[in-house]
């Protein structure tokens, strides 16, 4: 198992999400950025949805209490595998009473620890991913111990991979939600037109934009939300819902975010800037 | 065969959104719930999709792939104008235990004075009538519920609150319901429900369903501290009634 020996600011287990429970209100979760996420799972040659660790913004000290690999992606941070600094997107061996230990994040929000063979917590409703109330926890502690099955001898087919960056991409690809056909040509011109900063109320649930546009006094009848799903509410508030998000909801759903769109906002954090393009589906 | 002319829409690459008249209506929720039994049935493979009903809509998911949009419309329609047979989930009156205490019910005396009633006849109307379940969300296990007293009818408080306790029961508007866990929430808060909406280590970790009945009625002290013992060891006993399909 790994222990963690400072928990950094918000670190969870995550794995591809928790699919079959939308129709009990249970939110699918998952890696935020499946596009990272994925990637590094892959060059390990485990399962594309395996569960990893997510960690956000401060990355916690981890050590380890068995041989296995890793690989990191996503946020760029700088990572010391026993003091010496290692490489995103790059397999390395990890042998008993390694330490690893997160710096500082120079770019991007959300970054990635896959290990071989994958995080071994115990399944709840068909997931790993930590969401509560269907987990104890929603996040790993200080002193959390997290169990992998040990690994001595793995012989990858590639030991590292180059990955495009999208951590500078600012633009959201987005098509036309339910109710886009409600929204007014003022609005339509300011969604399209305007850049929107990212506010500070932003998670794994959703992501708030501090800008705001014309609000609205549509009303209409509850019905699904999905990952990605852009509501509007009525003071004109642009509330963008993540992997962790509620999974019905009453605002007006005018725009919904591409798979790709949505690891790039993962990404984003308080300041940052993005806009919306639209594509037709 | 079904009758209602459905507006389909694609959600994003991954959904497609099925839409009834945009009213709150029983036989639209039963019409729903009878095509939603026909895809499960005999239309979709469930391993890969997810049907989410709530009030006039049914939102299909799919797991990974991008739907082709126009053909799967197609298929949608033909699907609801064929004849078929189904065998709609038997649906259940669900009997909630709710102590109307003033411990829990914070907001009780304020909602008796805004509704000119005694606190006994505002308890004695929440427990009149069973009501509908239109959908299921918002939180794990929490229940949309349509068919409250007009005599009810209280606007959410205009200052939310940061921590509403789990199990709290609420009204708000046309609405009323229970907090499956803590959480920030606006509703006028008037009791607490002994019996766990939502629990992840059960078989059914929420056991109600779309189109089911909830009823609630008044129980002491005691018997809400018997429930929550009951409850922790695993021996509590929820009541339930078969309705008529």
């Amino acid at each position: 198992m790994l222990r963690l020996l400072k928990s950094g600011y918000f670190t969870s287990i995550q794995d591809g999400g928790r699919f079959g429970y939308l129709n009990k209100g249970v939110p699918v979760s998952g890696y935020m950025d499946s596009f990272s996420a994925t990637k590094i799972n892959l060059l390990l040659e485990n399962e594309a949805d395996a569960a990893l660790i997510e960690i956000t913004m401060t990355g916690p000290t981890i050590e380890f209490d068995a041989p296995t690999y890793i690989c990191l992606g996503g946020a760029e941070m700088s990572v010391t595998l026993n003091n010496s600094p290692i490489q995103h997107f790059k397999i390395y061996k990890i042998e008993k009473g390694d330490i690893l230990s997160y710096g500082k994040l120079q770019n991007g929000f959300r970054n990635f620890l896959a290990i071989k063979g994958g995080i071994r917590t115990a399944m709840v409703m068909a997931s790993r991913s930590q969401y509560f109330p269907v987990t104890d926890k929603n996040r790993l502690k200080d002193r959390s111990e997290v169990p992998y099955d040990a690994v001595t001898t793995f012989k990858p087919k590639l030991t590292e991979i180059k990955v495009d960056s999208f951590l500078d991409e600012t633009i959201l690809e987005v098509s036309q939600g339910p109710e886009f056909e409600l929204l007014n040509d003022h609005q339509l011109e300011e969604l399209f037109f305007k850049d929107f900063k990212v506010a500070k109320e932003n998670n794994r649930m959703a992501y708030q934009l501090a800008d705001t546009i014309e609000g609205h006094k549509i009303s209409m009848l509850t019905s699904a939300t999905l990952p990605g799903t852009v509501q509007l509410t009525p003071s004109g508030k642009l509330l963008i819902l993540m992997k962790d998000g509620q999974t019905t909801g009453g605002y007006p759903r005018i725009l919904q975010l591409s798979d790709k769109a949505i690891s790039i906002l993962s990404q984003k954090k308080y300041g940052d800037t993005v806009s919306f393009k639209l594509f037709k589906l | 065969m079904s009758s209602y002319s459905l507006s389909i829409r694609p959600y994003g690459v991954h959904a497609v959104l099925v839409e009834w008249p945009k009213i709150v209506d029983e036989a639209i929720l039963e019409d729903i719930l009878r095509f939603k039994a026909h895809l499960k049935g005999s239309c979709l493979d469930m391993l890969q999709w997810e049907i989410v009903p709530s009030y006039n809509s049914i939102t299909l998911v799919h797991r990974e792939t991008p739907i082709a949009f126009s053909d799967f419309k197609k298929n949608i329609e033909s699907w609801y104008t064929e004849e078929f047979e189904t065998n709609p989930r038997q649906k259940y009156l669900w009997r909630l235990p709710v102590c109307y205490d003033l411990d829990f019910g914070i907001d009780l005396q304020e909602v008796s004075e805004k509704l000119n009633k005694s606190m006994d006849e505002v308890i004695a109307l929440h427990t009149s009538v069973p009501y509908t379940v239109y959908g299921i969300g918002f939180l794990p296990g929490f229940m949309y519920l349509g068919g409250l007293p007009k005599a009810l009818e209280v606007p959410r408080r205009s200052d939310p609150r940061l921590h509403v306790q789990k199990g709290s029961v609420g009204l708000a508007g046309k609405q009323t319901g229970v907090y499956p866990q803590e959480s920030p929430g606006g509703w006028n808060i008037i009791g607490n429900c002994s019996v766990p909406m939502f629990d992840s280590k059960s078989e059914t970790p929420s056991f109600v369903n779309v189109g089911d009945k909830v009823q609630f009625y008044a129980i002491e002290r005691a018997a809400y501290n018997l429930h929550k013992i009951e409850g922790e060891v695993g021996i509590y006993k929820l009541e339930k009634i078969k309705l008529d399909a």
